[in-house]
């Protein structure tokens, strides 16, 4: 039996810059989580995945990523690699977490 | 120090001028990803979790004050003020944008740096023992071999597309700083029974996925066939070695799937077709190459300022007797300069530290700096009475921490507060360990004692050959951390014992903090290391202290 699909995001890393982005229900990307498509439907996802992949001189390392919807709905991680992306290092106030 | 040639100099122009049109030309769109990946890989450039990031080479983790200033300016020019030091004495930089990198380049190669053979299948950025041309205990120095090395592999057509990458370290001294046993060849310097140099070749060691010791390929061989016999090992493993499976690639599998008498057998082969090729151009680029490590002009002055401070300074005292290390020349010592302050992350040194060392170096060591592959700075020579000046200056800027190879002089690898292929977090278990046994007062007592830690199984933070190795692991979406005792990086290496199950990321601090205290139970007296405890009652007894559930529970 497939898997029953799980909510994803589109993102990937800043051509420029390296930052962590994601794409935006607008098809242009976003440096903050919440503000990113949430994608509930497979079909759509793979959609959003190529779209995403034309843009090879905006994005860079394309993926879709696991979250679940938060108590706004808006995207929240679910995998610790998600969460460290979405905020940065731990170490020192750097990244975006830095820039809010 | 080793100048640039005019060939260097023209070379590095060069391949820096290719970057910046390759850089643009990916920005404009006319590269893909695909094809400018294993460009800017070939540059130091790597994309990591929250940023790119620069490695620049310091060969043989040698440096000196200019250069270490210029490292100083580019962390705060185009990073965020601070650099990492790794355990290949490479810097990295955390935060750098792409369109930058090209003129961090050129700033580099005004000191003679680069960012070269960091990354892909090529014989990467030999190194050496850190305390080369100081230490009291070495025979030669090994760093011009370290450089006719480098200068040899550099762009060696034969080498560029290695079945993968290829790692050399070489050691001049017995006691072995430089893991030689731990990269796919390790050179040690030795002298035949008749006084004539050489060195024991040792082949396939290696850590990551499937860690290895070396073997001895070449119990002794002579000064003058060094290349060509180096050039056998890497032709045999170039033909060999496996390009079908990335993990399988590496040529400590070549040699565990043949065995060390096949591949010797076959070395000695391709050798003795290679050996006359070499007509002794290469000894004397040898010999010359001496002449640019040539020792400095040591000064011979009365030690009394040392003593005094010595007996005069508690802190200063407990400073000398942890972070100085025995110099062959009468009056000097080694310093070696903690990155390890308790609670920061280990490696690290902001751009004013940078500058503070680089002083240092010119007005008290010569101008010589060094990068050990324990993530620390060295001063290899300095003279005893100079010794109280350089510790105030070091306080003063925070470096004084008189931790050396004691439990919070951690080697902890960036994992996933920046490594793309982490599967957990290094640094803050690194910061809370050091931290906690701080707080404890209780380094000293416990004594030498080697912690490395890895984010991945790449083990770039070498936890296998660490007396307690941790590695991080993503369990089912969750951070885990495995242990493993009684690693050892020297002449005696070792691979370490997985203890048993993981640990959370909340756990693993207080399963250390039992672990020492199980060991300041079992150990014979202070005298008695925790690896050499290891080594008399082995890994049972400390599992009891790891984990004293399972006890309660069989009882
Ligand atoms: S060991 Fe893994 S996590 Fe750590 S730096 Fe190496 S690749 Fe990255």
């Amino acid at each position: 039996m497939p898997r029953a699909f799980t909510p994803k995001v589109v993102t990937a890393n800043a051509l420029l810059e390296g930052y962590v982005i994601y794409l935006t229900d607008a098809g242009d990307w976003t440096r903050d989580l919440s503000r990113a498509l949430l994608i509930t439907d497979e079909a759509e996802a793979q959609l959003r995945l190529l779209d995403a992949e034309r843009q090879p001189d905006v994005a860079v390392g394309v993926y879709l990523a696991d979250v679940t919807p938060g108590r706004d709905g808006r995207p929240e991680p679910t995998h610790f690699r998600e969460e460290f992306r979405r905020t940065g290092p731990s170490n020192y106030f750097h990244g975006k977490q830095a820039t809010r | 120090m080793y100048r640039y040639t005019d060939f260097d100099a023209a070379f590095l122009a060069e391949r820096n001028q290719q970057f910046r049109a390759q850089v643009e030309r990916r920005i404009a769109g006319h590269l893909t990803e695909e094809e400018f990946k294993p460009l800017r890989l070939m540059n130091g450039v790597y994309l990591q979790l929250h940023a790119y990031m620069l490695r620049v080479a310091i060969p043989y983790g040698t440096l000196s004050g200019r250069q270490m200033d210029r490292l100083a300016d580019i962390a705060e020019r185009w990073d965020k003020g601070y650099g990492h030091f790794t355990t290949r004495q490479n810097i990295q930089f955390n935060w750098p944008k792409l369109r930058d990198i090209p003129d961090m380049l050129d700033a580099l190669a005004e000191v003679e740096m680069h960012a070269i053979q960091t990354s892909g299948n090529t014989i990467r950025n030999v190194t050496a023992d850190h305390f080369a041309g100081a230490a009291a205990d070495e025979i030669a120095d090994p760093r011009p071999v370290a450089e006719l090395i480098r200068q040899w592999s550099t762009d060696h057509p034969e080498f560029q597309f290695l079945p993968r990458k290829f790692k050399i370290a070489v050691t001049g001294s017995p006691n072995d700083r430089a893991v030689t046993r731990a990269h796919d060849i390790g050179l040690r310097m030795v002298r035949d029974a008749a006084g004539a140099p050489g060195f024991e070749v040792i082949v396939g060691g290696g850590l990551g996925r499937t860690p290895m010791i070396g073997k001895v390929v070449r119990g002794f061989l002579p000064e003058a066939d060094l290349l060509p016999y180096l050039e056998a090992v890497v032709s045999v493993w170039n033909l060999l070695g496996r390009r079908d499976n990335k993990f399988k690639s590496r040529i400590k599998i070549t040699v565990h799937e043949h065995g060390i008498d096949d591949i010797r057998a076959r070395v000695e082969e391709r050798f003795a077709q290679l050996r006359p090729a070499f007509s002794g151009v290469d000894q004397e680029m040898l010999a010359g190459l001496r002449a640019h490590f040539a020792p400095p002009a040591f000064r011979e002055a009365p030690t009394v300022a040392y003593d005094a401070a010595y007996k005069g300074d508690p802190l200063f005292r407990s400073w000398a007797d942890t972070n100085l290390a025995a110099h062959r020349a009468p009056g000097y010592a080694i310093v070696s300069i903690s990155l390890k302050k308790q609670g920061a992350t280990p490696g690290d040194a902001s751009a004013d530290q940078m500058r503070v060392m680089a002083e240092l170096a010119r007005e008290y060591g010569h101008d010589e700096l060094r990068i050990s592959h324990e993530q620390n700075v060295i001063l290899p020579h300095v003279h005893k009475s100079d010794l109280p000046a350089v510790h105030a200056a070091l306080r003063e800027a925070g470096l004084h921490t008189a931790n050396l190879g004691l439990i919070s002089d951690i080697i902890a690898c960036p994992g996933m507060d920046y490594c793309a292929l982490a599967t957990a977090r290094s640094i803050p278990i690194a910061q809370q360990i050091a931290t906690r046994f701080d707080e404890l007062k209780l380094e000293h007592d416990i004594g030498h004692l080697q912690i490395k830690i890895s984010g991945c199984i790449n083990a770039c933070g070498h936890h296998h050959v660490g007396h307690i190795g941790i590695l991080g692991l993503d369990r089912a979406g969750v951070e885990n951390y495995q242990i493993t005792l009684g690693g050892d990086a020297t002449e005696t290496a070792a691979l370490g014992e997985r203890a048993g199950p993981g640990f959370s990321a909340e756990e693993i601090v207080p399963a250390i903090e039992r672990l020492i205290d199980g060991y300041l139970a079992l150990r014979e007296g202070p005298q008695e290391t925790f690896l050499q405890t290891y080594r008399r009652i082995g890994l049972s007894p400390f599992k009891r202290y790891l984990y004293p559930e399972a006890r309660a529970n069989a009882a």
